[in-house]
């Protein structure tokens, strides 16, 4: 009797077991050099003082412990009064984009959802923002939002809203023109992920309401809002997280030293790191932010899914 | 691009004897030099330094990579090099970065043997060397090109005006004032208020004025001194005031505001000497602007200007010490610095050289004058770049408050100043 086969069946299920493990070994490789160990480094940079003496040699850097943390936690103190400040700020920019971008991206879906000529079209203009490169489009409002040869000026005073002469990037008023911007790139993200959400819904369901008497808004209400649910648990989650991470709009339009009003949480930490050289500090920042974003994500996942697996 | 710079400086050896004209030790050695942008475009100092680099390595044998980089990505290109290790062999820097730059450690001092290598101390201007580093400690970079900051008019305008150039900052205020009428679009100054640069170079400037240091004898920041709110509020003032067109304040280090005095919409322009490439691009006639040195008030101290300027520096870790050495000796003499110094605006380094960036021989005169008995460093301590963008950040936010609501009075110049301060504490 030969061991042969029995040694080819053995070698075929390790090889089988295996499998799985090789195909996504690749992926695990790259998101660790990517993502976990930066990540990693990060966190361990936050207990030292990576200030500009040691960035040339890190290993040398002293160990700090939590002082970076209570640095930034201090409300107390101008450092971490601005840090709460930055994330006050951060807070009502993301309230203010996600909600007007879902609005708007769930109006124009449920427009745009329905049969008409020119849907095409305007399924397309809309996408426009979205398809644009980041930097251009930012870039493009920046000119706009300028005081004396922008477009925004420009139209107002035609409009004999304002006498032509805001300031858009300076003072409060550069905290809405960010929010401007940041919707006007986002919402159809929205569009788009509503739409298809749409296309899943099946027509039979709103004939059957509309024969028992529903209207447009019961129909919405009652029908639409609820089959969407999945399509709205990602894309919140996912809008909510870009938005407070956001960075380019603010850098684009402002540089690496925005007007108070628009001193969001990404160049915030930005600025401690590369113009205050002070790595520690920023990426204790960072690793705030990271736990503060963890914690929501838990929390907002823990009770939509709840409320999904009941449902 | 640590792996491109890892593979551009890894490309050299010690020493070899390759290049057919080489000479001595360093032939046949390929050095990565970062330049830092200095003409309108990269392109424009490609062309400039390409022809001055042969002939380098024609003398030497030794072969130079140019990299030119822009100033928005400069610093950090050179952050990212510092702490990989893995930077270019020799770079341009900003001079006010060098104490800071010099804390990391990352770049090869100037010992009294790398001075002798590159010339001697002495060939430098010495307004311009003290630029290198911290105040007792080796340089760790020597100039490459000097710049000051100069008062610019409009020849024209004040002669209509019938007004002679300011002595004092008081004149120039009532200047500024007769020469503005908003009606027409033709202002006082131009300025640049969105610029944290320029808004600190003034907050220093006219703080020296009026006697006040931003760092005290043991170097810590000293940013709430009566002194610093004063030059802080002579600066502000001129939005204030409204002397400049209130658009300004979102001008930054752009061709704006150069191109409204160039343009007649601006009488008076405090700039670097550089600004003649900007204004002759704008089509303003050398002869159409004089330049006198920025007038300081009644009774205060006679600073123009701090010592601004490019230097050059040498990473720690090249392999090519030697021809290092030779490139920053071949690019600070007197030879390329004639030739340098035209298509880059710049005053010489080398000491006893005239300057030759403009043929407007009373410019020339001017500018040099400034350099040699009114100009002052930057504070030389190694948190000074947090001084730029703090104190900088802080005077445009006091700029946007003048342009668009009431202007800031003495105690919110302090309480912004106070802040600038406060978040030098954890860098500090």
């Amino acid at each position: 009797m030969s061991s042969g086969p029995h040694v080819k069946r053995a070698g075929g299920r390790s090889t089988r077991r295996l499998t799985p493990y090789l195909l996504i070994a690749p992926a695990i490789v790259l998101e660790l050099l990517i993502h976990i160990v930066p990540m990693l480094v990060g966190v361990w940079m936050s207990f030292v003082g990576l200030t500009q003496s040691y960035i040339a040699n890190w290993s040398t850097a002293p160990w700090e412990g939590l002082s970076s943390y209570r640095l930034a936690l201090d409300f107390s103190s101008p450092i971490g009064n601005s840090f709460l400040h930055s994330f006050e700020v951060t807070c009502l920019y993301t309230v203010l984009v996600v909600g007007i971008s879902w609005t708007f991206g769930m109006s124009a879906a449920l427009v745009l959802h329905r049969n008409f000529t020119g849907r095409g079209f305007f399924r397309t203009l809309f996408l426009v923002p979205y398809a644009m490169p980041i930097y251009a489009g930012i870039m493009t409002w920046s000119f706009m939002l300028q005081r004396d040869n922008g477009l925004v000026n420009h139209v107002l005073k035609s409009l004999g809203v304002t006498n032509g002469e805001s300031f858009w990037l300076i003072g409060s008023n550069a905290f809405w023109s960010m929010v401007v911007v940041a919707i006007w790139r986002s919402w159809p993200f929205a569009f788009l992920m509503l739409l298809a959400g749409l296309q899943n819904i099946p027509d039979d369901v709103y004939d059957a309401a509309a024969v028992d008497g529903a209207g447009v808004w019961k129909q919405i209400r009652y029908i639409t809002l609820p089959a969407l649910r999945p399509v709205n648990l990602v894309m919140i989650l996912m809008l909510f997280l870009w938005t407070f991470n956001d960075f380019n709009t603010p850098f684009v339009l402002f540089g690496a030293q925005p007007p108070k009003s628009a001193d969001i949480i990404s160049v915030h930490i930005y600025g401690a790191s590369f113009v205050n050289w002070d790595f520690g500090f920023g990426s204790a920042m960072s690793v705030i932010l990271l736990v503060f974003l963890l914690v929501v994500t838990g929390l907002y996942l823990l009770i939509f899914n709840r409320r999904s697996t009941r449902a | 691009m640590l792996a491109g710079t890892a593979a551009c400086s890894g490309s050299s050896g010690s020493s070899g004897s390759g290049g057919s004209g080489g000479t001595g030790k360093g032939s046949g050695v390929t050095l990565t030099y970062w330049a830092s942008n200095q003409a309108s475009s990269i392109d424009g100092d490609k062309k400039v330094l390409g022809p001055e680099l042969k002939k380098f390595e024609q003398q030497t044998g030794i072969k130079v990579n140019l990299q030119v980089i822009g100033w928005p990505d400069l610093l950090n290109k050179i952050l990212a090099a510092t702490s990989s290790g893995k930077g270019p062999d020799v770079l341009n820097i900003g001079n006010t970065w060098a104490p800071s730059l010099q804390a990391t450690g990352a770049f090869l001092p100037f010992d009294s043997s790398a001075l002798t290598a590159i010339g001697g101390k002495s060939k430098f201007v010495p307004a311009s060397f003290a630029t290198g580093g911290v105040a007792g400690k080796d340089p760790t970079s020597v100039p490459l090109y000097s710049l000051v900051y100069g008062l610019y008019y409009n020849k024209k305008m004040f002669a209509d005006a019938g007004l002679k150039p300011p002595t004092t900052w008081e004149e120039l205020q009532t200047d500024a004032k007769k020469l503005t009428d908003p009606s027409k679009g033709t202002y006082g100054m131009a300025m640049e208020g969105g610029s944290y640069t320029e808004s600190v170079h003034f907050a220093f400037i006219f703080g020296q004025q009026q006697g006040a240091d931003p760092f005290d004898s043991s170097g810590k920041p000293d940013f709430t001194s009566p002194g610093m709110v004063a030059g802080v509020k002579q600066y502000v003032d001129l939005m204030s005031d409204k002397v400049v067109n209130p658009s300004s304040v979102q001008y930054k280090n752009g061709p704006e505001a150069p191109g409204d005095f160039a343009k007649g919409k601006a009488a008076m322009l405090m700039s670097q000497n550089n600004a003649d490439n900007t204004l002759v691009a704008d089509g303003m006639k050398t002869s159409a602007y004089g330049v006198v040195a920025i007038p300081a008030p009644t009774g205060k101290k006679d600073i123009a200007s701090f010592v601004a300027g490019i230097n050059m520096s040498i990473f720690k870790n090249t392999k090519n010490k030697d021809a290092a050495l030779k490139f920053v000796k071949f690019m600070t003499s007197e030879a390329e610095q004639k030739i340098l110094d035209v298509p880059f605006a710049a005053l010489p380094v080398v000491a006893g050289m005239t300057p030759n960036f403009t043929t407007n021989a009373d410019e020339a005169k001017a500018f040099q004058g400034i350099l040699a008995t009114r100009a002052v460093p930057l504070p030389l301590v190694a948190n000074e770049s947090q001084f730029e963008t703090n104190v900088g950040n802080a005077v445009n936010q006091l700029i946007a408050q003048a342009a668009t609501g009431t202007p800031p009075t003495d105690s919110d110049i302090k309480a912004a100043l106070q802040q600038a301060q406060d978040k030098m504490t954890p860098a500090g």
